[in-house]
């Protein structure tokens, strides 16, 4: 890929300045973000559906015991928005790899053999960028029910599809390359030819792709637990936090305020992330 | 022109009939609507179900009530809500306005905020207001719709009692969520002008403009915003599945009378005719949108028909 001549002649001094500052800031924030909620089992082990009926609707940063206040049941909100965050995280990584694992099989293959199946996949490209897919999902999620397993199989059904587009789009170009052709006339056959010398140049494009689409499914997930058509509203997640929160609003704006917040910054740091990527791999890629 | 006409128009047809058929199939699974309708009409048998069914057709093979409900649709007959029994296509008819409404005033807010930061944020590129724009936009992809509407409700409906916090109190209901709308859509519409902008500021006649001595600003905003009219339009077009999808879940937050909130209340009330119309409507939209913006492009640019 020859992405870093084509890469527009920025002035070189404040672009690189911004590009590490994105990155850091990326980093920073998704990687505290991320070991938080994943260390929030030893912190909190059960604080989050604990009751401190004493304490219930305690202000944040007002006492020790409650960091970010509590909600009208009286449980801890900093422990119940780490506990929550593992769902959303679970949804969203869970989801990005089943779509990119099916949609890089399926984007090789019909890149790398055309015909039949190639045409089959650029019809469903088609149907996908016209049909209104959240409405789709919002009749499906809400008369089959929502649940973990129905929001992570909905995200992977109607995702795949932009995975295998764009890696259909790169193996097209890959494979008339010299490197390929030379790999041909060895006789490399057509699985190690796809596994080492394809896959390994589509990949960077992909894993900006993987990574906005965390964020953006993170954001999916708590818009339909909010909306009660996702996870169990008995399991502690964003969503669902907020869900609760809005009917306190009035008296405990920071059982709605936090979990927010939370959403926030994981999804800011991954969408940090996710764009200095773009600058870095390839600047040219349409995502 | 024409080949390209009938090929769009033959592939919007087909997406139609897609939703239609996903979102019938859909309904289908809900179960069975005879035990819905009778449920509180006291002792029910077997014999009774049976009449039920074959009064509204269910008893026929899912195709054919497919066929029969696309024929209704063409005449604009969406069925009856099971509660009440209104026919669908006036609750429809009764929200339209609404959501057209707060569509078409969020997005001339978000063009009047995004045209201009966009431009800013392209003619200083790498400079420290393109970073703030930038940052800022990436903000505001970073949040849910639904916590931005809560947001402003918090602050503008409850700290400063200065709005209706939801539901139709007159022409003022529409500021928050038009509001909350329009900030979701700038996020995204920055970033789209900032791109089109960039691609067209490095074009020649860009350059012949300048050195003829023109104002900056008749630079901008006359020669290279016209210039990428085109490119936004299309970017909007394709996002415009996205505007309504977010704009659901806002209608919803707000319980702003559209057709978001009566495919909500349909879901919540298990009212499936209704769910099935609204979800129908708004992808025919949707479509329609997309098709109009194709044949623009395709008026426009030549190069887009032969493709």
């Amino acid at each position: 890929m020859n992405s870093m001549q084509t890469a527009a002649p920025a002035p070189a001094g404040r672009s690189m300045q911004w590009r590490s500052l994105e990155f850091v800031l990326g980093a920073l924030l998704s990687g505290v973000m991320l070991t938080l909620v994943l260390t929030s089992v030893w912190i909190f082990p059960d604080r989050g559906s604990l009751m401190d009926l004493a304490a219930r609707l305690s202000q944040p940063f007002a006492h020790w015991d409650h960091v970010l206040g509590t909600d009208p049941l009286g449980r801890d909100v900093l422990a119940r928005v780490l506990v929550g965050g593992r769902i959303s995280l679970m949804v969203g990584f869970v989801s990005v790899l089943g779509a990119s694992v099916l949609g890089i099989a399926i984007g090789l293959v019909a890149g790398y053999y055309r015909g039949f199946w190639d045409m089959l996949l650029m019809r469903c490209v088609d149907v996908q960028l016209a049909l209104p897919f959240i409405l789709v999902a919002l009749t499906f999620i809400s008369i089959l029910g929502g649940g973990l397993g129905n929001i992570i199989l909905f995200m992977v059904v109607s995702q795949w599809v932009q995975y295998a587009r764009l890696v259909r789009g790169m193996v097209l170009s890959v494979r008339e390359r010299e490197f390929v052709q030379a790999a041909r006339a060895f006789g490399v056959r057509d699985l190690a030819m796809l596994r080492h010398h394809i896959l390994p140049n589509v990949l960077g494009p992909v894993i900006i792709l993987m990574t906005l689409n965390v964020a953006n499914n993170i954001l999916l997930e708590s818009s339909l637990t909010f909306l009660g058509l996702g996870v169990d509203p008995l399991i502690p997640s964003w969503g669902g936090m907020l869900a609760d929160g809005r009917t306190y609003m009035q008296t405990a704006w920071w059982v709605s305020v936090f979990p927010g917040v939370a959403i926030m910054l994981t999804v800011l740091g991954l969408n940090l992330l996710g764009d200095w990527l773009r600058d870095r791999i390839d600047p040219t890629v349409k995502l | 022109m024409g080949g390209f006409l009938i090929k769009r128009l033959l592939q919007a047809i087909f997406v139609v009939l897609v939703v239609t058929f996903l979102v019938s199939y859909a309904v289908r699974l809900s179960g069975d609507p005879a035990i819905m309708l009778s449920q509180g009409a006291g002792s029910v048998t077997e014999q009774d179900l049976q009449n039920i069914r074959k009064g509204l057709g269910l008893d026929r093979p899912f195709l054919v009530q497919y066929a029969d409900f696309v024929r209704a649709m063409l005449v604009g007959d969406f069925g009856q809500s099971f509660l009440g029994g209104t026919p669908v296509a006036r609750l429809i008819g009764d929200a339209l306005p609404a959501t057209l409404a707060l569509a078409s005033v969020s997005l001339l807010l978000s063009v009047l905020v995004s045209v201009p930061l966009g431009i800013q944020a392209a003619v200083n590129k790498g400079k420290r207001a393109d970073q703030f724009i930038r940052i800022i936009s990436l903000v505001g992809l970073s949040f849910p719709n639904f916590w931005l509407a809560i947001m402003l409700v918090l602050l503008l409906s409850i700290t400063f009692p200065l709005l209706p916090p939801s539901g139709w109190d007159g022409p003022i209901s529409l500021v928050m969520p038009a509001l909350t709308m329009a900030l979701i859509l700038s996020a995204t519409n920055v970033r789209l002008v900032r791109t089109a902008m960039l691609e067209t500021l490095s074009a020649q006649y860009i350059m012949v403009a300048r050195s003829k001595g023109l104002k900056e600003r008749v630079v901008l905003y006359k020669h290279a915003l016209r210039n990428c009219a085109i490119p936004l339009i299309t970017y909007i077009g394709l996002q415009f599945g996205n505007l309504i999808g977010g704009l659901v879940v806002v209608e919803k937050v707000f319980n702003w009378p559209g057709l978001g909130t009566l495919a909500f209340d349909a879901i919540a009330g298990r009212d499936y005719p209704v769910l099935q119309g609204t979800v129908t409507v708004l992808s025919i939209i949707i479509v329609a949108v997309n098709l109009l913006v194709d044949i623009a492009y395709g008026l426009v640019d030549p190069r887009i028909r032969t493709k």
